[in-house]
């Protein structure tokens, strides 16, 4: 069943000339996984540069064939549930999800962008080394998982609501945001366990008592209150529909989580 | 405080030759050897000496001997002199003991109660000389069934063959991360493996940028629970992508690369800052069951396009088997095991010593159960741990191994005397550091020229003892026991190798 076409060629003006932004469409009712990214790959690779999944249903690795040599970039849109997986290994995409979104989500994500209009499931962003992911409402466990980070090359985590345990367990850089809109209080426990790079500052507050025994809490100084000040504004562009004012986001009390030491085992062994 | 613990090596001068260049003073790393203006002499302190015999070698003179000092205390079978000593340290720092290399007690070397069978008047013997003696191997996923088209003299495959490996002897070298050793020695055994046609394995400190282009194509990529260095560049770059569950020398716990030796262009190869542990943990944790590594597989496979083999490497442990069965169920096209006495640059010695069972045992029942189960077929194995020699390969071969990884004997070739203090970064050979004093040592012209003649050697000796068993293709040798026998072991170990007592 040929069900991925392309779809009329949109053009559109712009001030250097005629510039054509070639989209297609792709109905992933009762799709394998493998097929799906097939033809997803297949569509990159014919430069196409915007793809519309509907209908999707679980198929795993959305995004993960996507690496390619001539390091072509295309914006994905998926209407349904993405199974897990998704975004993993992503190679600088940008892919937006109309829904909910399962575990594993920007699983050693590299670069890019992932927006989920909806909820996330466990393990969102294990590993992560680069790229924004951006979470409507509330997430699993084992959020941020060893993140990491080099120079400049930073990934951010932004989440509307909040997270369970083990948030930022071995977190080794990145930033991560958990916003808890709605009135959503911070109840996950063992958050940075383990912790010895990157920051996580949280709207609202936690206990000691849910904290690993490697986190400092402290209160926002300025260039903290930039980079949340910054990353809120990219939140709300994200979603529109949530009517959100930044002003009243900001005035409440925000909390910063970060590891007491870069080396958290560095005196556990006789030399 | 006054340490109780008495030297371990005893370093004899002699005077007589010494001139004192001070070249074993800027040899050593550890400071074991200074000069003394006053006196013109130089004077060596035994407490700082590790053993690596590195000044004995490039002493001009041959004025150094280094030896192994005996044992001070009275005589006791119970309390050694090591656990004596280590529990001195212990209770003179209160932190774990570390060590490197591979586990050092006297378990039973199984290799060297194995015997090879030779022919004698009938199947006779060839000379691998004369005859073309095929050790070529291939590592992944081999089909159930294969459909053949055949229209004259034309014969076409038909069904999909599953990406392999082709290693043209089947000696790999095992991961070992830039970070744990240093550049030059992974250069080497980089440019050993391209030109001896097999592959090393990058260990989970990834693959430096200006390396991926030319070394890329004979490398296997590791994944593990750190997730260092890994885009869809590196794996794609690669041959295969090797998954690290466990390892040989420290099953069931992760890895700390410690923040001196992560250096600069380690920390751009690892993609961490310069100065910060490097942490692995024990698990993956987006691996809590068979499914979930299934899902990782798949995520491999696809973020290589189905390109590129899938490797697992596990620790051989208790049961092993049963979850490497589930291992190949999960999609996984190599399994690499890794045995008690696997090598390290770091690990807690009590865990080294006392964890994992011996390879020699692992292979026999992990091809056994996979035999059993009919799914041999769809996965290679590799065995790691404790290969010291080509009969130690082509004994793992014959009791059911694809092919085998060299750690500990690629660095003995390179120049490493296993003293064990891989974990101080301070080696002085230049294979264990991210000192570029140190690893400037290391020549890649020669190491990897090392490297490459022993592969060179053991294949040629490895065809030496098929054509003596009258095998002209390892292929035909694999798994194939009745060329093996035991000498001086008990039945359970006899019925666990699956081979017949000697005379038998």
């Amino acid at each position: 069943m040929a069900r991925a076409h392309l779809a009329d060629p949109h053009m559109k003006k712009t001030a250097k000339g005629e510039e054509r932004i070639e989209t297609a469409e792709i109905d992933a009712t009762n799709m394998e996984t493998k097929e799906l990214n097939d033809r997803l790959r297949d569509l990159m690779l014919s430069g196409v540069q915007k793809i519309a999944l509907r209908n999707v249903c679980g198929q795993r690795y959305i995004g993960t064939r996507l690496y390619n040599q001539e390091r072509r970039k295309v914006e994905i849109e998926i209407f349904g549930t993405p199974g897990n997986d998704l975004a993993a290994f992503l190679f600088g995409h940008k892919i937006i999800v109309h829904g909910n979104a399962q575990d594993g989500v920007g699983n050693t994500m590299d670069d890019g962008e992932v927006v989920i209009e909806g909820r996330a499931g466990d393990v969102l962003g294990f590993s992560m080394r680069g790229g924004k992911i951006f979470v409507r409402e509330s997430v699993g466990y084992r959020t941020a998982l060893h993140m990491k980070e080099y120079e400049d090359k930073r990934p951010v985590l932004v989440i509307g609501g909040t997270s369970q345990d083990f948030l930022g367990e071995y977190m080794a850089g990145g930033i991560v945001i958990l916003l808890g809109l709605g009135g959503k209080s911070h109840k996950g426990n063992f958050l940075g366990t383990g912790m010895h790079g990157g920051v996580i500052y949280l709207r609202g507050r936690v206990d000691k008592s849910q904290v690993g025994s490697q986190v400092e809490i402290s209160s926002l100084d300025g260039a903290d209150r930039e980079i949340v000040d910054h990353y809120v504004s990219e939140f709300i562009e994200r979603f529109p529909e949530l009517g959100l004012n930044k002003e009243e986001i900001l005035k409440d009390e925000f909390m910063r989580l970060s590891p007491r030491s870069k080396r958290p085992y560095g005196k556990l062994y006789a030399y | 405080m006054k340490s109780f613990v008495f030297p371990e090596f005893h370093i004899i001068r002699d005077e007589a030759k010494c001139g004192q260049c001070r070249g074993c003073e800027r040899q050593c790393a550890f400071g074991t050897h200074t000069y003394d203006p006053v006196q013109d002499r130089l004077i060596s302190d035994d407490y700082k000496c590790a053993g690596c015999q590195r000044c004995v070698i490039f002493c001009p003179k041959d004025a150094i001997e280094v030896r192994p000092t005996q044992s001070p205390y009275r005589q006791n079978a119970s309390w050694s002199r090591e656990k004596m000593e280590d529990l001195k340290k212990q209770a003179e720092t209160g932190g774990v003991i570390l060590t490197g290399c591979g586990n050092d007690k006297p378990f039973r070397i199984y290799w060297d109660h194995i015997v090879l069978n030779a022919s004698q008047v009938t199947n006779p013997s060839i000379d691998p000389l004369r005859e073309p003696m095929e050790l070529r191997t291939f590592l992944g996923a081999k089909p159930d069934f294969m459909d053949i088209k055949s229209e004259g003299d034309s014969v076409q495959i038909e069904t999909k063959l599953s990406p392999n490996l082709t290693v043209e002897t089947p000696i790999l070298f095992s991961a070992m991360s830039y970070g744990a050793i240093s550049y030059n020695a992974f250069r080497s055994l980089a440019t050993a493996a391209c030109k001896s046609g097999t592959f090393f394995n990058t260990g989970e400190g990834g693959l430096p940028m200006e390396m991926r282009e030319q070394f890329g194509k004979c490398a296997i990529v590791q994944v593990a629970s750190g997730r260092f260095g890994i885009d869809a560049e590196y794996l794609n770059c690669a041959a295969a992508v090797e998954i690290k569950v466990g390892q040989g020398a420290k099953p069931g716990i992760g890895g700390h690369l410690p923040g001196e030796k992560v250096s600069a262009e380690v920390a751009a190869t690892r993609m961490i800052p310069t100065g910060t542990d490097a942490i692995s943990p024990a698990p993956h944790h987006d691996i809590y069951s068979i499914e979930d590594l299934s899902m990782l597989i798949y995520a491999l496979k696809e973020a290589t396009n189905y390109e590129k083999p899938i490797s697992v490497k596990i620790a051989a442990v208790h049961n092993f088997a049963a979850i490497a069965s589930g291992i190949v169920r999960a999609g996984a096209d190599i399994i690499a095991i890794d045995g008690l006495r696997g090598g390290t640059g770091a690990a807690p010695k009590v865990i080294r010593d006392n964890v994992g069972i011996p390879i020699e045992l692992a292979i026999s029942s992990l091809d056994g159960r996979l035999r059993k189960e009919g799914i041999r077929n769809r996965c290679s194995i590799i065995a790691a741990g404790g290969i010291r020699c080509s009969a130690d390969v082509i004994k793992a071969i014959a009791l059911g191994a694809d092919a085998v990884y060299i750690g500990s004997a690629a660095l003995i070739a390179m120049g490493c005397n296993l003293c064990q203090k891989c974990y101080t970064g301070k080696c002085n050979w230049g294979i264990c550091t991210q000192d570029p004093r140190l690893s400037g040592r290391l020549n890649v012209d020669i190491a990897s020229l090392r490297l490459s003649n022993l592969i060179c050697a053991w294949s040629h000796e490895i065809s030496e003892m098929l054509g003596g068993m009258g095998i002209n293709a390892l292929e035909s040798l694999r798994g194939n026991r009745d060329h093996l026998r035991g000498v001086g072991l008990y039945e359970w170990e006899l019925e666990v190798l699956g081979i017949k007592g000697a005379g038998e």
